[in-house]
């Protein structure tokens, strides 16, 4: 099959029942602006991680509002927070903030 | 010695040997604390003639409050004349009973001297120091007095919000406060009894009645030393512990001590050398803009000092160093902010793999040109200086074109200084391998990172430094246009590094710059600053519209900036053109 960078993804199931909701209800909590969000994908399209490699903020806390943890936290990792994600945000998110707080909340999910 | 003893001496003696006591124990623990850099320095400097500019800097600043007179005049009066003033009480009552009791004496007879001494010619110019106690005496009360007035009316002393202390700090405050009176009126009844006073005193004491004083007298002297008592135990605790602390700090910096990445005895040090006056709260744009109270750099010292820090508060700070640019002590409040950032547990390893592959090019001979993540942002400004390079025939190499490794400035003051580390080695790396001989920056962020935390073995130039050079060595040439213009100094620029005079100069020479009520050092933070992360979208927007208001007050043509963040933030906001600095020269080159 060509490769044109991008493939169709499979199909998933979110099982509403067994999603940990509390700690996107504790992110909402901390980073209240992230309420406002309408996952445009400014934030990723501006990115100077994304640049490099397939880091993309927008999946990532999509996946988190999801509650489909698994791997965001190591992936959160390669970005240098250098805040151009927050600069163009047309919803003023503060993404700086969000980040530290996804890392926080799911770093202490999972030392428990 | 027994003629120098009354009972009433013993809550002032009691005092001293706790305070004494105290203060040595606490020093040697923070001693302990210092790490093996800051104990080298100090050893290897303590006998040099650093000490004689340490001694000029605590007179003019820990008595005199220099840098609080050019604040406010009152301000400093009244700082001075306390400090001072009791400092002179002390050394000119030490004099005075030197001269006038010949052989062993104990240390208190100067303090109450006119109780043990009664003899108003007990030596030959006794009467000239009983004047001149008295005038001294005359200063420290005038100064208690406007402490007075300011703890009701604070504008009189140009502070609009004054700071909120603990109940331990008003209680050592209000033993402070008596203490002068109290020696006021002791001496006084002791002058109607003795005729040994001085202008004051013996002015004073003349409207006393014989009786009365005779009565009074001793619980006079009682509550005097009970006051003095009171503020020397309470002052290792209190806020108080400033006046020994400051001093001692003044000694270590100029040996060559300073704040490290992590917390350290020169911490401690610093966390009680503040005073707690209160200076920073009018200044914090939190404060001023958003009416925010107990984030400021007073009450986060505070709350460490007591061991009682709040996550929140070491994170709300706009870090654009307004703070620290007015502290009279000068304190490096923003390394002690960044202390408490330290994420321990989330700083570990990152995944920066990704940079691994970079290659640096090949680029001997010419610069290197490192936009700046948020220059990308701002296409006109990287545009311009790379056409500023091309006029100039200057060979450059465009760091961060198409991919962009962070200056790993905005990890670091977030406190994950690992992760900012692997960046900063990268970068550094890149920078060696490729062989250039100067870095020019456009971002001011990037320039504190290159210049302050980065190790170069290059030249690091900011664009407005840059532009600067070329100017004034003839290689570029600008027209002078008749546009009226302010400049609004970058914290991280102007504060974080002291560039004021490149940018000046260089406008100066196309344009007409009009002065603003806060320039250089005075100038006020965008609120878009990387510094803080908890305030929200809102908020800033409040800090960036006091700090554009203050720049439209004069009604310029054009807004000049050097910084592309407040470009990118102000430019929503208003009609007024805001161009970077680079812009406008490019603009104005002669072809």
């Amino acid at each position: 099959m060509t490769n044109f960078g991008f493939k169709i993804s499979n199909t998933r199931v979110i099982h509403l029942d067994e999603c940990k909701m509390e700690l996107v209800r504790k992110l909402y909590k901390e980073e209240p602006s992230f309420k406002r969000c309408i996952s445009c994908g400014a934030c990723a399209a501006t990115c100077s991680a994304r640049q490099f490699t397939d880091f993309n903020i927008r999946k990532l806390h999509t996946l988190f509002r999801r509650a489909q943890y698994e791997g965001v936290q190591q992936a959160l990792k390669a970005c240098m927070l250098c805040g151009k994600c927050t600069l163009v945000c047309p919803r003023g998110v503060n993404l700086r903030s969000l980040i530290i707080h996804m890392r926080k909340i799911l770093f202490e999910a999972n030392k428990k | 010695m027994s003629n120098y003893f009354s009972p009433f001496v013993l809550p002032f003696l009691i005092g001293v040997i706790a305070l004494i006591t105290i203060c040595i124990i606490k020093y040697i623990r923070w001693y302990k604390q210092f790490n093996r850099v800051q104990k080298t320095l100090l050893l290897k400097n303590i006998l040099s003639w650093k000490f004689l500019s340490a001694i000029w800097e605590t007179v003019w600043e820990a008595l005199f409050h220099r840098k609080v007179f050019k604040r406010n005049f009152l301000l400093g009066y009244m700082h001075s004349s306390i400090a001072l003033g009791w400092f002179l009480l002390i050394l000119v009552g030490a004099v005075e009973t030197e001269l006038a009791v010949n052989g062993p004496k104990p240390f208190w007879t100067g303090i109450f001297y006119r109780y043990f001494i009664h003899d108003p010619q007990a030596f030959k110019h006794a009467a000239f120091f009983a004047h001149l106690m008295d005038f001294i005496l005359l200063y420290v009360l005038s100064g208690v007095i406007l402490a007075y007035i300011k703890s009701i009316y604070s504008r009189l002393f140009g502070m609009k919000k004054t700071s909120k202390h603990v109940v331990f700090d008003r209680f050592t405050k209000f033993s402070l406060w008596l203490i002068f009176p109290l020696r006021l009126l002791s001496e006084s009844f002791t002058a109607t009894l003795y005729n040994n006073g001085g202008f004051l005193t013996q002015g004073l004491g003349d409207m006393i009645n014989y009786t009365v004083a005779d009565v009074l007298e001793i619980p006079a002297w009682t509550l005097y030393s009970f006051a003095l008592g009171t503020f020397f135990v309470a002052m290792p605790f209190s806020r108080y512990m400033h006046i020994f602390t400051e001093v001692i700090l003044i000694f270590l910096r100029k040996w060559g001590l300073s704040e490290n990445e992590q917390v350290s005895g020169f911490t401690m040090y610093e966390l009680s050398a503040c005073s707690r006056c209160g200076i920073c709260i009018d200044n914090c744009p939190l404060y001023k803009d958003l009416q925010l109270q107990g984030v400021q750099s007073i009450y986060f010292l505070r709350d460490l000092r007591y061991k009682r820090p709040k996550e929140e508060i070491a994170d709300n700070c706009l870090m654009c160093n307004r703070c620290m640019a007015e502290c009279p002590v000068g304190l490096d409040l923003m390394t002690i902010r960044r202390q408490m950032r330290n994420k321990k547990e989330l700083d570990t390893e990152s995944n920066y793999k990704y940079i691994d592959n970079l290659q640096a090019f090949n680029s001997i001979g010419r610069v290197v040109y490192f936009a700046g993540c948020m220059s990308h942002l701002t296409p006109g400004i990287v545009d311009a200086m790379l056409n500023i390079f091309d006029k100039v025939n200057q060979k450059y190499w465009f760091m961060d074109k198409d991919k962009t490794i962070c200056c790993g400035r905005p990890l670091w003051q977030q406190g994950f200084s690992i992760q900012a580390s692997e960046l900063r080695r990268k970068n550094t790396q890149l920078i060696k391998q490729s062989g250039v001989n100067m870095l020019v920056t456009s971002c001011p962020i990037c320039y504190q990172s290159f210049k302050k935390e980065y190790n170069l073995p290059i030249q690091v130039m900011h664009h407005t430094e840059y532009i600067h050079g070329l100017i004034k060595s003839g290689q570029l040439k600008v027209r002078k246009d008749d546009l009226k213009v302010v400049y609004h100094d970058p914290c991280e620029l102007g504060r974080g590094c002291g560039i004021y005079q490149a940018p000046r100069q260089i406008l100066k020479s196309i344009t007409t710059l009009l002065k603003t009520k806060n320039e250089k050092d005075k100038s006020l933070c965008c609120g878009y600053n990387l510094g803080n992360t908890v305030i929200s979208l809102e908020q800033q927007t409040k800090i960036r519209n006091a700090a554009m208001d203050s720049l439209l007050s004069k009604h310029p043509d054009l807004i000049v900036t050097a910084c592309p963040r407040y470009k990118k933030s102000f430019q929503r906001a208003t009609d007024c053109n805001v161009k970077d600095i680079a812009e406008l020269v490019k603009e104005n080159m002669i072809l």
